[in-house]
């Protein structure tokens, strides 16, 4: 099963549709595609507009591809659950975000092993053909909690104490 | 040593993200009397036993919510009181952060870490009402405004 995921707030057509249209020509592979609030409903694909956070966590668990936009909660939900992610940043040229910074994200936090881009959709298609016939990285585990360094200096912060 | 109250503490974010974040800093408030807030009525379920609040969304594309969202905080912060409010973001918690500030709490803006190459919109304006922002980018820090104190991830 792939599981693709668009994310909570904004619509994304291109992933979508692109998605939607993998679906149709690999009928034997389930595709199952969170859209948002878009226009755009999966036709080939099982589609939902939104899925509660336990369920979500669920289907990138039982997924053996993730697919979704260049999202923080999508990156860190597949880091956490070990699952491979294919991402497609959404752009503000095309309207699909107020910046460009999930092209940021993908330059400076997709460099993990296990996490995957794709700039264009031929290039999403042609990297979900290629991941599924080698095979894709797995995310290193990591703790699910923020780092110690971090956590004190909140916790400081909490307590009314000045940070150094 | 005699026992102290616990700090009340307003933990909110927006969806996605911005809730994911805030849960891995969850550590950093234990023994505190922690209230939750996000947009979903279903992100409750990950925060068991501790009071949870859900809030509209809003964004700079959705102004004409702005309103409804500041009375929502309002109320919500009557609710819960809160002594500290930390939040991940983005723009409806940023009205709770101003509204809290004015009710004498100690406030805090952990910038989206998917803001790696400048400092949100939403971060910046937090930056003239927050006591404390900070980056999860050390190339963004800014001495102490932003600071860097570490990442999520």
């Amino acid at each position: 099963m792939i599981f693709v995921s668009v994310g909570s707030m904004l619509p994304f057509e291109r992933l979508v549709q692109a998605m939607d249209a993998w679906a149709g020509a690999h009928p034997d592979t389930k595709v199952v595609i969170q859209y948002g609030n878009g226009a755009y409903k999966p036709r080939h694909a099982q589609g939902f507009a939104m899925i509660p956070a336990a369920e979500y966590r669920r289907l990138v668990a039982d997924a053996q591809l993730f697919v979704a936009h260049a999202g923080m909660g999508s990156i860190i939900t597949a880091i956490q659950a070990g699952k491979p992610l294919l991402m497609l940043p959404r752009l503000q040229t095309l309207g699909e975000h107020n910046t460009d910074h999930q092209l940021a994200t993908v330059k400076n936090v997709g460099n993990r092993p296990g996490l995957y881009s794709a700039a264009d959709e031929v290039e999403l298609v042609a990297t979900i053909d290629r991941l599924l016939a080698a095979g894709a990285a797995i995310p290193a585990p990591i703790s699910p909690h923020a780092s110690p360094e971090l956590i004190a200096n909140i916790r400081g912060f909490i307590h009314g104490k000045k940070v150094a | 040593m005699p026992a102290q109250k616990p700090v009340r503490l307003l933990a909110i974010a927006s969806g996605g993200g911005h809730w994911v974040q805030l849960l891995r800093l969850r550590p950093a408030w234990e023994g505190c009397a922690v209230s939750y807030a996000s947009v979903h009525a279903s992100s409750a379920d990950d925060v068991p036993g501790c009071p949870y609040y859900d809030f509209t969304d809003a964004s700079r594309r959705s102004l004409w919510r702005f309103p409804l969202v500041a009375l929502q905080m309002l109320w919500l912060l009557l609710r819960v009181r809160p002594q500290v409010i930390v939040t991940t973001g983005a723009m409806p918690p940023l009205i709770a952060l101003v509204l809290g500030r004015l009710f004498g709490a100690r406030t805090l803006w952990v910038d989206s870490i998917a803001n790696s190459e400048r400092l949100s919109g939403s971060g910046d304006i937090a930056r003239r009402f927050a006591h404390q922002v900070i980056t999860q980018w050390p190339d963004l820090a800014h001495g102490n405004d932003p600071a860097y104190w570490g990442s999520v991830l």
